[in-house]
């Protein structure tokens, strides 16, 4: 098992202990990752902008993945979601692969279609699987509650972007249960963070967070738990500053599946970087079987 | 006269624009945190600044800075030895050059005694230092055409520059050839230093400088015969070799000399070499007065901002020196395109034309911004696309090899932005539509079957997703489940059309009303219309493509 790891924009600079935490765990369970220094922006925020920027992005990282005849691991939805949907598009518009193609040949590139791209649960799910997962998990844990929120863009459109069933998905609850957790049913489990509208209608996007915050919690929740990007600084970073601004404090803080799956393998808690969320996160230790 | 004049006009454009230059450091406020401060508080922070380092351990640090990263550039070594090598050829060639050769009468003749720029060392130096920017010039011009290292493109600033450079190492070295072979020139040194009065002496040393040093007369010619040669030789040796070592020496210009020698009579009848010393000195002053203007202003500003910068602790020192920091950084840039070529986004630059999408380019937008420069609301419209695609990823600010904290001015330039009235642009078409697609008033009016713009069907063409509102049935289902709709007690009046109306609009190929409606930006794309129509409408699909259309259409406008 050996990906070339894509991880966008924000990680590196906001969300580190995202690369840092997925990387001990998928070390851990023999997932090999190569890095791509020459890769770009995903593509996701040109979308709006213009279509034809946002697939020549995607594409040329798909290229320089091709080049190394690697298939990608992504652990963002958003550029999960950008990167399912930019191959559909060149393969439904080959008139339009070309075009991107004449672009990425300026610098000796070529997408031909022959790569793959994954999500991090897919490749946990699918790749490494369930049982090679709970053979590492040494420290289960115990009375711990998720909420697992699954994303849009890896979701859907499910024609497209083929994570999971759409409207009863199960994929990230079966990996929250394989580490002892349970994975709790609650009612806006499939609906948006409210990350895209930031910084276009504050407002609302605070309206979709706190509907989901609320109700992860009325359902019993003690942490939500994000496999992306956008979804996190949402949870964490953003609920952080609803507290000051709208009065709110849910207290239920917001975890990374990397990070929850790391603790219960027995991996440090600084390769995890749970100092680093902004809403504090190490009481989870507390639920550890011991 | 005229080269005192020159000399005298460029070095104080030279000072004067030095000093002007130097004054937007204390002068540009970059960021609110900058703001608070007067020019004369961060003058005198400076100095105390300065003051209180020099006296201190820290000048051991400053020191350091100085030899390792300004003369040495030991962080260009790190990176990419040919491009190292070529810019130290270029910077010290040219330094030693203006030093030994430029600045002689000041410098080289207080220093040695028995200073000639006709005699050895220096004459053999100049042409050694001459070789050496030229083999930088050739290294630089390889890497830009030749090996194509990826990089932004050069601009006219960058043009400007390099042409300087090449007419004044050019014409100095033409100079020095059509001296070589100048019989004229070869007649004043002779009238002044060798003081020959028989016809005999006159004509013997002349034979010999035609004959070893490749002056073309036209009284003698070769060959000569042996007893002339000789006696040539005891008068050169008597009369020029003390002041003047054999013009091989200054080995460029004789090689030049060798191919002029034809035309070296018809050159020296028509006093080129006077015109060519003209163009050499002429072309040094304009560098001269140009340079604070010019790319080469990094001469000075780099390495201030190398030091300054090395001095500068976050938290800790004076934030009006800190603001002085800032505003330096923005003259530091040496447009070497390091950014541009890590640039997360750069790669859209091929799609979406703006060189503001470019950081290297954006740069430029933001200094003619700072320097109070009023831009039109297009060349604003042009900065604010670009500036807004950046996704804020910090490469550019890792990579910049003079640290320049980029970052930091983008997001400066963002607020500044925003507060002209260009927010997010997804924000400002969101607040300009409602002001140029009233749907209040569209509802009391009737509206045409006909499409105004029947253009607009044949827009939506980005991909096979858009055309699928034509099986659109009005079932309504995307609508009931959107969930900004439920959000929303009296939807239609929070968001304007809702998701089947927009679909049902472009049906009627009513462009007002598919751009016209604040559900394209607020939309969470969830995707759940698209996923739950019935007929395969890609409705999200669809509503991207109309923010692509909007977002065009509104810039046009504004612009």
């Amino acid at each position: 098992m050996k990906y070339a790891l894509f991880l966008g924009c924000n990680i590196p600079i906001r969300l580190k202990q995202y690369e840092s935490s997925s990387r001990a765990v998928l070390q851990e369970l023999g997932v090999t990752l190569v890095d791509i220094p020459e890769f770009n922006c995903c593509g996701y925020p040109l979308r709006n902008v213009d279509l034809r920027a946002f697939v020549l992005s995607a594409a040329r990282n798909l290229a320089l993945a091709e080049q190394q005849n690697l298939n990608m691991l992504v652990l963002c939805k958003c550029g999960y979601g950008t990167f399912r949907m930019a191959e559909h598009l060149m393969k439904e518009n080959a008139a339009l692969r070309e075009k991107m193609n004449a672009v990425l040949a300026k610098e000796g590139l070529k997408y031909e279609g022959d790569v793959q791209v994954k999500h991090l649960l897919s490749v946990l799910f699918h790749d490494v699987g369930v049982e090679a997962i709970s053979e590492k998990v040494t420290m289960p844990y115990e009375n711990l509650k998720i909420a697992t929120h699954y994303g849009c863009h890896a979701l859907r459109p499910s024609k497209i972007v083929q994570f999971d069933d759409p409207v009863s998905p199960s994929l990230f609850d079966q990996l929250v249960e394989v580490t002892g957790a349970e994975s709790i049913a609650w009612p806006s489990k499939l609906e948006c963070c409210g990350g895209p509208l930031l910084g276009t209608n504050d407002e609302l996007s605070l309206d979709f967070t706190q509907k989901k915050l609320t109700d992860a919690k009325d359902a019993g929740a003690n942490y939500i738990a994000t496999g992306c990007t956008f979804c996190q600084v949402q949870f964490d970073t953003v609920q952080k500053t609803m507290e000051p601004e709208r009065g709110l404090n849910h207290q239920l803080p917001s975890i990374l599946y990397s990070q929850l799956l790391g603790l219960c393998m027995g991996i440090k808690k600084e390769a995890l970087g749970l100092d680093s969320n902004e809403i504090d996160i190490t009481g989870i230790a507390n639920f550890l079987a011991t | 006269m005229l080269f005192n004049i020159a000399l005298y006009t460029s070095l104080a454009i030279f000072l004067a624009g030095l000093i002007y230059k130097m004054s937007n450091w204390f002068r540009c406020n970059i960021g609110p945190d900058a703001a608070g401060f007067s020019t004369s508080t961060r003058i005198s922070a400076a100095a105390r600044g300065i003051v209180s380092t020099v006296f201190s351990a820290r000048i051991g640090t400053l020191l350091k800075i100085f030899v390792l990263d300004v003369l040495l550039q030991a962080w260009l070594l790190k990176k990419d030895f040919l491009r190292w090598f070529a810019h130290i050829c270029i910077y010290g060639g040219f330094m030693l050059l203006l030093l030994m050769h430029g600045l002689d009468a000041l410098i080289t003749s207080v220093l040695f005694d028995d200073y000639y720029s006709t005699l050895n060392p220096f004459m053999f130096l100049r042409d050694f230092f001459g070789v050496v920017v030229i083999v930088g010039v050739g290294i630089a011009l390889y890497r830009r055409f030749v090996s194509k290292p990826p990089r932004p493109k050069s601009t006219a600033v960058d043009h400007y520059a390099i042409i300087i450079l090449a007419v004044i190492m050019i014409s100095g070295v033409v100079l020095e050839a059509t001296k070589i072979v100048s019989h004229s020139k070869y007649q004043e040194m002779v009238d002044e230093y060798a003081g020959l009065e028989e016809p005999e002496e006159i004509k013997a040393l002349e034979a010999y400088w035609v004959d070893k040093f490749g002056v073309v007369s036209p009284n003698v010619k070769k060959p000569f015969d042996e007893p002339t040669l000789k006696e040539g030789k005891l008068l050169h040796d008597m009369s020029c070799a003390g002041c003047h070592s054999r013009p091989q020496w200054g080995f460029i210009g004789y090689g030049v000399a060798k191919v002029v020698q034809p035309v070296a009579l018809p050159l020296d009848r028509a006093n080129v070499r006077t015109l060519l010393w003209y163009l050499h000195f002429l072309a040094c002053f304009l560098g001269l007065a140009y340079l604070p203007f010019s790319k080469f202003f990094h001469i000075f500003s780099t390495p201030a901002y190398l030091l300054v910068n090395g001095m500068i602790e976050e938290g800790k020192s004076d934030p009006a020196n800190i603001a002085t920091r800032d505003a330096m950084g923005l003259d530091a840039c040496t447009h070497c395109g390091d950014c541009t070529v890590r640039c997360s986004v750069a790669v859209a630059f091929n799609e979406i034309p703006n060189p503001n999408i470019l950081p290297s380019e954006k740069l430029g937008a933001l200094r003619a911004i700072l320097s109070g420069r009023n831009l039109s609301e297009h060349a604003l419209l042009r900065v604010h696309e670009g500036s807004h695609i950046c996704t804020d990823c910090h490469r550019c600010t890792d990579v910049c090899p003079v640290g320049i904290n980029l970052e930091a001015l983008w997001l400066n330039l963002n607020d500044y932005l925003a507060e002209r009235g260009y927010p997010k642009p997804e924000a400002w078409a969101r607040e300009t539509i409602g002001v140029e697609y009233d749907l209040a008033k569209l509802m009391e009016k009737t509206l045409s079957l006909t499409p105004v713009d029947k253009k607009f069907a044949g827009e939506l063409t980005g991909s096979a997703q858009a055309s699928t509102f034509a099986v659109c049935f009005g079932c309504q289902n995307c609508t009931n489940v959107c969930p900004v709709v439920a959000h929303y007690e009296n939807p239609k009046e929070a968001v304007g059309l809702l998701p089947h109306e927009i679909m049902h609009s472009l049906a009627l190929k009513q462009k007002e009303l598919a751009l016209g409606s604040k559900m394209l930006w607020d939309c969470v794309t969830c995707y759940m219309c698209q996923e739950h129509c019935p007929q395969g409408v890609c409705v999200t699909d669809v509503l991207y493509e109309l923010k692509n259309l909007a977002l065009k259409h509104l810039k046009e406008k504004a612009a």
